[in-house]
């Protein structure tokens, strides 16, 4: 089972935080293809090692987390909210 | 036979019980497991085996034991050799016709040679067509208990027992409560470390339990009364699970505990008394491995006679439960716990006829008897009466945990067993896992592996040095000349592991797979071993060479009810709720929420006068699950702009307007209405089953691709009860009560909201729309106040016939009007061009969600459209969610929402329909799953009733 240090509530087991998917980059709505946003809507890079992915903590403080796992280690690296990313 | 008291046993004399085995009543001391008690009554014969239905008797006496399956009430497959007996229980025995003693099925054992290894891959396979009725028969081979009916299941069943889950975070967790545990344990404590000790007995002491000797028993009392004084959690009746990632230790603990602790000091936290089982998550940040090791079964003809015991056994039965375990013994031993059992036998009065010593050069050829053991011939060809067989013919180490913990397990020829090695940081090993010794070299080591633990935890670098232990030499003692069984809970013999060989099947993985061994209750843990040395031998391939089969949680069966844990099942009331119930609200589970489906009128439900009161005078229906967020910020005109396909820039404060949100995919989302109750605060509103989705979606876009936008987005949902005053002569009815609004058409139009007093409750939220297709107001009102105002519409509106009307005549309401709803006509593929919607989609504004893919939904063509139908025969309503078929069964859409109208006196429907034959006019066939036909006529819109909105602007 995954743990997740929260940044605003600590370490916590992954049961309370639901999973939204990798992180990716929404392309600019007026100039894209149908090719460029279907791909940013159904394909995933999926890789074996270090991932980049959006986390809720739902049963939390309700904050998207950003959060880097390495999803043959199971290790986190990055776990920070979204919103305190600087823009 | 009931033995005088003995100085280790757990039974209290003084609390005798009584329970049933198989129709009969049977005596027992509070403390006695069903098998221990019924084998004080000379019980030998407790089940029949999986395939030959041989009788079955002790042979580990504990909870591994292959032969002691039971019934217990309603719960199958219960260890009787670890459930303690409780009063009047009723114990049967499993899968026997027409009973234990008489079982027809023991005819299996004259097709033995038919029943061989990989019989069933073999046989059954032709013709295939016969498939049906070999399952049919096979089936009623099945072993195991009944499985609880669920609608008969009562009060005190296993099915109705309360579950539990606990999350643990100790820094050292101890597997095994022996003296090697108890010891870590303690010097971790000592060490400052926060301990929990586990262990799967009622009381701690592993072997040291059955040992009779004075200073085995002193250090046990010792140990006990250290680690109940410690600052030691210790959870008894608690197995080990398994290892998972992130080193997740899963716990079962069972509740219900045996109190009884025979005056033994060092007694333990057991479960709850009220919990049958608690799962316990535990996040050790050191692990230590002291699960002892397991006694194997020696493989010769007749070892599953009842009556053939491992030495543990009788010396547990012997020493905990003063149980004597048969009157005439011969012992089979390869080491110095034979020699033990002996003196225990001997002292409980058994005759010993024969100790047979392997290290001498003598064995048992084949033991002998029908049901029963009779005789024993040895290797000298001597033939010996007894009625009881006890080996001691070596240990099996348990390194499930260890593999599982990132760890191997390594072949000791010299002692013929694994040892742990390669331990990941943070696991370690001790006890008769590691190696053995005297006691007072186990509680050296398992001191030391205590300290190391806790220094680790507070990065002390004070190394401790680790005394060796390593295991004694021991014979490599697995199978006898005869053949024999390996496995006796899948009944498979040594001869079927060689045939697997001789058919190929000789890697030990395959080996397992084709003949099931190692695959029963056990797991391996008593005959893998063995399977592996008559594998190895028919490959003449080392033991080390043939390896283990891989260990994979749990360790022992677990209940669906342990995983599942408490039964949380929330559940929201409006704050009306007490009123529905009062006035006869037949129930509607929507979510979480329980809601008004329609209130029964002379006992029946009558949503169609519902719906006729709303049409012709006023109703009022209480949606406060509605999803409703408050929206405060300068930014919310952004927001809403990309959240909605439509336009939301013009909406002035006292407006309200409906929207669509559709997801990036251009699937519809969800829908409803916001309004805009001041400059910088609005009120959007959800669906109720979207509410929690919808506040997700708005927070993930603030606080990701959007943050710069200044926006709170607070959920209202429980905040105000919300309540839909509906109908002709709603106006005039909110009128009396909206003492501070001007309630007047002129200045409260279609599509505006107020804010003001409702019923003397002040901040109330009026917004005037019409889902049921009739003038209408919202009203929102804080919480609190929710049923005042209720009581107040339906006093004040009982001259203009007020009804309160529920979600059915609602669904009946807006579907003559022919309003979606989100997730009934539209599901997770639908378009918003689809569902009829390009009236609200601007793809002029800038982006908002979904944009791109609307773009070219609308250039597409050919998608389905949603349409309005009526029945050709007006009575005939066609079942939701049935497909519509064309000339020839072509399927052409579906319907999506279909009722009988009280309002027009027929049935109408709503569905989708092939873009071309979405024309008014066209007649489609909507097949019911009974096959029948009900033809429906497209109409020229959704709705049936008002379609220019008259009603709704008037």
């Amino acid at each position: 089972m995954i743990m997740l240090p929260c940044p605003r509530c600590g370490e916590r087991d992954a049961a309370e935080f639901g999973y939204i998917g990798e992180r990716v980059a929404r392309p600019d709505v007026d100039a894209t293809t149908p090719q460029e946003w279907r791909a940013h809507l159904y394909t995933r890079r999926n890789p074996a090692g270090w991932a980049d992915e959006l986390w809720l903590h739902r049963a939390g403080c309700g904050r998207y987390l950003a959060v880097s796992r390495n999803t043959m280690t199971g290790e986190i690296g990055v776990c920070r909210s979204v919103a305190d990313e600087t823009l | 036979m009931r033995l005088p008291p003995q100085p280790g046993e757990v039974i209290d004399r003084h609390a005798p019980l009584s329970f049933s085995w198989n129709g009969r009543v049977y005596p027992a001391f509070d403390g006695d497991t069903i098998a221990s008690a019924l084998a004080a009554a000379g019980v030998r014969v407790f089940s029949r085996s999986l395939k030959y239905h041989r009788k079955r008797g002790l042979l580990t006496a504990d909870a591994h034991d292959p032969g002691c399956l039971v019934q217990v009430g309603d719960e199958p497959n219960v260890p009787a050799a670890a459930r303690h007996v409780a009063d009047g229980m009723v114990v049967t025995a499993q899968a026997v016709w027409p009973s234990l003693r008489f079982d027809v099925k023991a005819a299996n054992q004259l097709l033995a040679p038919a029943l061989s290894a990989g019989f069933y891959y073999k046989t059954f396979m032709r013709p295939r067509w016969a498939w049906p009725h070999y399952e049919r028969v096979l089936r009623r081979f099945a072993p195991g208990g009944r499985v609880p009916d669920p609608a008969s299941a009562a009060p005190g069943d296993a099915s109705h027992a309360r579950y539990e889950h606990r999350h643990a975070h100790p820094d050292v967790l101890v597997v095994g409560g022996g003296p090697a545990g108890m010891t870590a344990a303690l010097a971790a404590a000592a060490a400052g470390a926060d301990v929990m000790l586990v262990d799967d007995q009622p009381q701690l002491g592993g072997h040291l339990r059955w040992t009779s000797a004075a200073p085995g028993r002193a250090e046990l009392d010792r140990l006990r009364v250290a680690v109940a004084t410690g600052a030691i959690e210790t959870l008894t009746q608690a197995v080990v699970l398994g290892h998972y990632e992130g080193g997740l230790v899963a716990i079962v603990q069972r509740g219900r505990p045996a109190d009884h602790e025979g005056g033994v000091p060092g007694r333990a936290r057991n479960g709850h008394p009220d919990v049958e089982e608690t799962l316990i998550k535990a996040r050790p940040k050191q692990l230590i491995l002291a699960p002892g090791l397991i006694e194997r079964p020696y493989v010769v003809g007749g070892n599953d006679l009842p009556g053939v015991m491992l030495s543990t056994a009788v010396r547990r039965l012997i020493n905990e439960y003063a149980v004597r375990p048969g009157e005439r013994a011969v012992v089979l031993t390869a080491n110095d716990d034979g020699r033990a059992a002996t003196d225990d036998l001997e002292r409980a009065g058994v005759d010993v006829a024969a100790v047979l010593d392997t290290r001498a050069g003598v064995g048992i050829r084949r033991i002998r008897g029908r049901g029963g053991v009779r005789s024993v011939e040895c290797s000298d060809s001597r033939v010996i009466e007894c009625d009881l067989v006890v080996t001691a013919t070596g240990w099996t180490a348990p390194t499930g945990l260890v593999t599982m913990a990132g760890g191997s397990a390594a072949y000791r020829p010299d002692a013929a067993r694994f040892v742990p090695t390669d331990l990941p940081e943070g696991v370690y090993a001790t006890g008769g896992l590691v190696g053995d010794g005297t006691l007072d070299k186990l509680i050296a080591h398992a001191g030391a592996v205590g300290r190391r633990a806790a220094d680790a935890i507070r990065a002390a670098d004070g190394h401790t040095p680790l005394p060796d232990l390593a295991p004694s030499p021991h014979p490599a003692l697995f199978a006898g000349p005869t053949d024999g069984f390996v496995d006796l809970a899948e009944d498979v013999t040594a001869h079927d592991l060689r045939t697997a060989v001789a058919e190929g099947y000789d890697s030990i993985e395959l080996t397992k797979r084709y003949t099931t061994v190692t695959m029963g209750r056990p797991q391996g843990k008593l005959e893998a071993m063995n399977a592996i040395a008559i594998v190895a031998e028919a490959t003449g391939c080392d033991i080390a060479g043939t390896g283990t089969t891989t260990a994979r949680p749990p360790y022992v069966p677990v209940s669906l009810g342990a995983l599942a844990g408490p039964n949380h099942h929330p559940v929201r009331h409006s704050p009306m709720h007490d009123w529905h119930v009062a006035h006869d609200a037949v129930p509607l589970v929507a979510g979480q929420w329980i809601r008004p489906d329609s209130y029964l009128v002379d006992g029946r439900p009558d949503p169609a006068g519902e719906v006729l009161a709303v049409r012709h005078a006023v109703g009022i229906i209480d949606v406060t699950p509605l999803g409703k967020f408050e929206l405060r910020g300068p930014d919310v005109p952004d927001l809403l702009e990309f959240l909605y396909v439509n336009k939301w820039r013009k909406l002035a404060v006292g407006q309200v307007r409906y929207g669509v949100m559709c997801a990036d995919d251009g699937v519809v989302f969800d829908d409803g209405v916001t309004g805009r109750l001041g400059e910088d605060r609005y009120l959007l509103t959800a669906t109720s089953s979207g509410a929690d989705a919808v506040g997700e979606w708005i927070e993930r876009w603030l606080q990701t691709e959007h943050r710069r936008w200044r926006v709170h987005a607070i959920p209202m949902t429980d905040a105000y009860a919300s309540i839909n005053v509906a109908g002709p002569r709603s106006r005039e009815l909110v009128n009396r009560l909206a003492s501070d609004i001007d309630m007047s058409n002129e200045a409260f139009g279609y599509m505006r909201v107020r804010i003001g007093t409702v019923a003397g409750v002040s901040d109330c939220v009026v917004w005037r729309i019409g889902f049921t297709g009739e003038l209408s107001y919202e009203l929102h009102v804080p919480s609190g106040h929710g049923l005042a105002v209720w009581h107040a519409l339906l006093e004040a509106g009982a001259d203009l016939g007020v009804r309160p009307f529920g979600v059915e005549a609602q669904r009946i309401l807006r579907l003559e009007k022919g309003h979606i709803i989100v997730g009934q006509d539209t599901d997770g593929l639908t378009g918003a061009y689809s569902a009829g919607l390009e009236w609200a989609i601007k793809l002029d504004k800038a982006d908002f969600i979904g944009k791109p893919e609307l773009s070219w939904q609308r250039l597409g063509d050919g998608a389905p459209e949603l349409v309005g139908m009526q029945s050709v025969d007006p009575l005939a309503v066609p079942v939701e969610g049935c497909q519509l078929v064309a000339d020839g069964g072509r399927i052409v859409g579906r319907v999506t929402s279909s009722r009988f109208s009280p309002t027009l006196g027929r049935a109408i429907s709503m569905g989708f329909v092939d873009a071309e034959l979405s024309r008014p006019g066209t007649v489609v066939a909507a097949r019911s799953p009974d096959g029948r036909r009900v033809h429906l006529t497209v109409q020229p819109q959704l709705a049936h009733v008002d379609p220019e909105g008259a009603r709704l602007h008037g």
